[in-house]
Order: structure tokens, then C-alpha cells, then sequence
């Protein structure tokens, strides 16, 4: 199962319920203001760290451009894609949870 | 109506379908649609998890009352549900399963208890949710 | 592979719509088939034709409308959420039909995929 989370960390629970929610090793991928939660050096910087030991993380390359996040700014560890990348995925890895 | 209808071929197929609701009703018209797409899905005949995560669980709480904001009181057809779960559970030859859950974590974050909803649920703890949610075939969120 | 689409948004206030759009057409150039893309909720507003964004602006109504007759993706507006959003056969945009909801949980069955976009 693929996981995706459109909101800030910030601002919304969907972070938190997403990690409590699913299972060791599913992957999760942040899109449009989820990818908010991506950047380094933030106060979600230590529970991502920690969410990154059970899950691979996706981050979408045009939502982190749009909001003016330069690559260098993402945390280590996760992987900027773009939409194809998205859609592979999708293949990948089965159900979609969109964490709305 | 338009002009043509397309139509996919579903016979024979039984899909697991979760439908995750998380947001308080009213606030949002959310609650009130996905609620129409779960009853939708019992004249196919699919297996369905309806969930209640966050404050999705303020849906079922019994008690509503929307007079004074004149809004549609939509907790009511949360019965019809819990009717087609039953008629699902006592037909033999339907093989179609519906379960109601509640996320014990949500639910006792929001200082609830089984008691206060408008449905029998059965409340499970997220590790054990999230097993069961990984095992789903379509989730449906809104 | 098969996908379906759930778009839960319309093209003004979030950026559900926007997603999805992009999602398909990621997914029709890497060859798979997008079997339907169901508009629900708020959604329905992909739909009107009477939407008229400003000239600098993207005009999503009429980019679904096209992709969906090029691609023969079955673009379907949901009848319930339609009407109490004012969109009506009159003011359908070209490439969509208004039909019930059962055919987002059709589609559900029929696609190797479902993927909802919305808030």
C-alpha cells in the first residue's frame, strides 16, 4: 500500500495518523503541501528521521518547486520525484491511501 | 443525460473496499458524501470497512442536534448502514462483509467511549487497523 | 495497467484537480489506460462550462475535456453532488457526462487502480 499525504505537517494531523496507521516498510509520499514536511532543519525533522527508519519517502519534485524548496533543502533520505514517478509507484506498490 | 453510457464489466467480482472518514461532520460536507458512496456500494455487493479515524469520529456521536443551524442531521443514516452490515451478516448466500470500525486511539484522544455512538462499532486499536487497512483493495478517503 | 480516478475538488480553491490531471496524463504516456475519472464533492465544479478564468490562468474545465476525448478516458460527474451544485446538462462542459454514483464504485471494481485526489 501506497500512502500519500497532501497536507502540512504544520497545520493538520495527517502526518501523525498516516504513521500511526500503516504498516512497516509501506511507502509514503508527500504531494502538495505535504511536501512542507520534507525540508530539514524543521520541528518534524526528528519524527520524519524516525518515520524514514520503517518507511521509504517520496516527495513530488513540482509541488516543492512551486512552493520554492529548493532540492538542496530536502532532508536526506527521501526522494524527490515527479508525476511519472508517481504513477510508478502506484504500479508498485498496489492501494493508494490518500491521507485527506 | 448524456448520450452514451459506458459501462465496465464488474460480474463476479468482489473487491475489499475501506472507506476512511476523518473529518467531524457539519464543519465540512465531507461525512455526508462518503456516506452516500458507501450505501452506493451494497447493490454491488462488495466487502466494505467503513472507518472512523480522528474526528471522524464526532459522525456517530449520538446526541446530534442540527435545528438551530438548520442543517441536514445525516447521523440517522448511519442506521441504514448498520441495517445493510446485519442483512449482509445474516445472508448466507451473500458473500459480501461489512465491519464498522472505530480507532480506539481517536476515540479516546476525543474522550469517547463505545457508548457514545449512534451504532455498534468495533473498536480497534491503529496497529491492528493498519494491518487491516494494508489489506484493502480500494480506500476511499474524503 | 487500469486506473480510476476520484477527483473530490474543483479547479479554484485546492489543488486536487490540478494533481490529478497531471497524474493521468504521467500515466497515458507511460501507456496505461485511465478507464474513468470520477469528479465528487465540490469536484463537479471541473464540469461547468460556464467557469471562465482569467487568460493568464490555466483553464482546467476545458484541459479535462480534452484529454479525456483524446485519451478516451470516460470523464463522470456525479449526478447527487451535481445537482445541488447547480451543474446540469445545460451547463455540462464538452467531454462529460453526469451519472450516478455507482459508477465510482464500477470503476473501483473494473481499474487495477483507484486514486483519489481531493482535500
Amino acid at each position: 500500500m501506497l500512502h500519500t499525504i497532501n497536507k502540512s505537517p504544520f497545520e493538520r494531523n495527517s502526518l501523525d495518523s498516516c504513521l500511526r496507521l500503516s504498516v512497516k516498510g509501506s511507502p509514503i509520499l508527500l504531494i502538495e503541501d505535504g511536501v512542507l514536511a520534507a525540508t530539514r532543519g524543521t520541528s518534524v525533522s526528528d519524527k520524519m528521521a524516525t518515520a524514514m527508519n520503517d518507511h521509504p519517502m517520496f516527495v513530488m519534485g513540482p509541488d516543492l518547486q512551486a512552493r520554492g524548496i529548493a532540492g538542496d533543502s530536502v532532508a536526506d533520505g527521501i526522494t524527490v520525484i515527479d508525476y511519472g514517478g508517481f504513477v510508478d509507484l502506484v504500479v508498485e506498490h498496489g492501494t493508494v491511501q490518500s491521507w485527506l | 443525460m448524456a448520450e452514451t453510457e459506458i459501462e465496465f464489466d464488474t460480474a463476479g467480482i468482489t473487491k475489499k473496499f475501506m472507506y476512511v472518514n476523518r473529518k467531524a461532520p457539519y464543519g465540512t460536507i465531507y461525512a455526508l458524501e462518503v456516506l452516500e458512496a458507501v450505501l452506493i456500494s451494497a447493490a454491488f455487493e462488495q466487502h466494505a470497512c467503513i472507518v472512523f479515524i480522528d474526528d471522524g469520529v464526532y459522525q456517530i456521536k449520538k446526541g446530534q442536534n442540527t435545528d438551530a443551524v438548520n442543517m441536514k442531521n445525516f447521523s440517522k443514516t448511519y442506521g441504514i448502514i448498520a441495517m445493510e452490515k446485519e442483512d449482509a451478516d445474516e445472508d448466507e448466500d451473500m458473500d459480501m462483509v461489512w465491519r464498522i470500525i472505530v480507532e480506539k486511539e481517536s476515540m479516546e484522544a476525543r474522550g469517547l467511549t463505545a457508548d457514545d455512538f449512534v451504532i455498534d462499532v468495533e473498536v480497534i486499536a491503529s496497529t491492528e487497523l493498519a494491518a487491516i487497512m494494508a489489506e484493502q483493495e480500494i480506500v476511499i478517503s474524503g | 495497467m487500469k486506473f480510476g480516478i476520484l477527483v473530490n475538488e474543483g479547479p479554484f480553491t485546492h489543488q486536487a484537480s490540478d494533481s490529478a490531471y497531471h497524474f493521468v496524463k504521467a500515466a497515458i504516456e507511460k501507456g496505461h489506460q485511465v478507464m474513468r475519472v470520477f469528479f465528487y464533492y465540490d469536484g463537479v465544479y471541473n464540469a461547468n462550462k460556464l467557469s471562465a478564468p482569467q487568460s493568464d490562468d490555466r483553464n482546467l474545465v476545458k484541459m479535462w475535456g480534452e484529454l479525456g476525448s483524446e485519451h478516451n478516458v470516460d470523464l463522470v460527474v456525479c449526478i447527487a453532488a451535481a445537482l445541488r451544485r447547480g451543474i446540469v446538462e445545460d451547463n455540462l462542459a464538452d467531454g462529460f457526462r453526469i451519472s450516478g454514483l455507482g459508477q465510482l464504485t464500477e470503476v473501483g471494481i473494473a481499474a487495477d487502480r483507484l486514486v483519489v485526489f481531493g482535500d
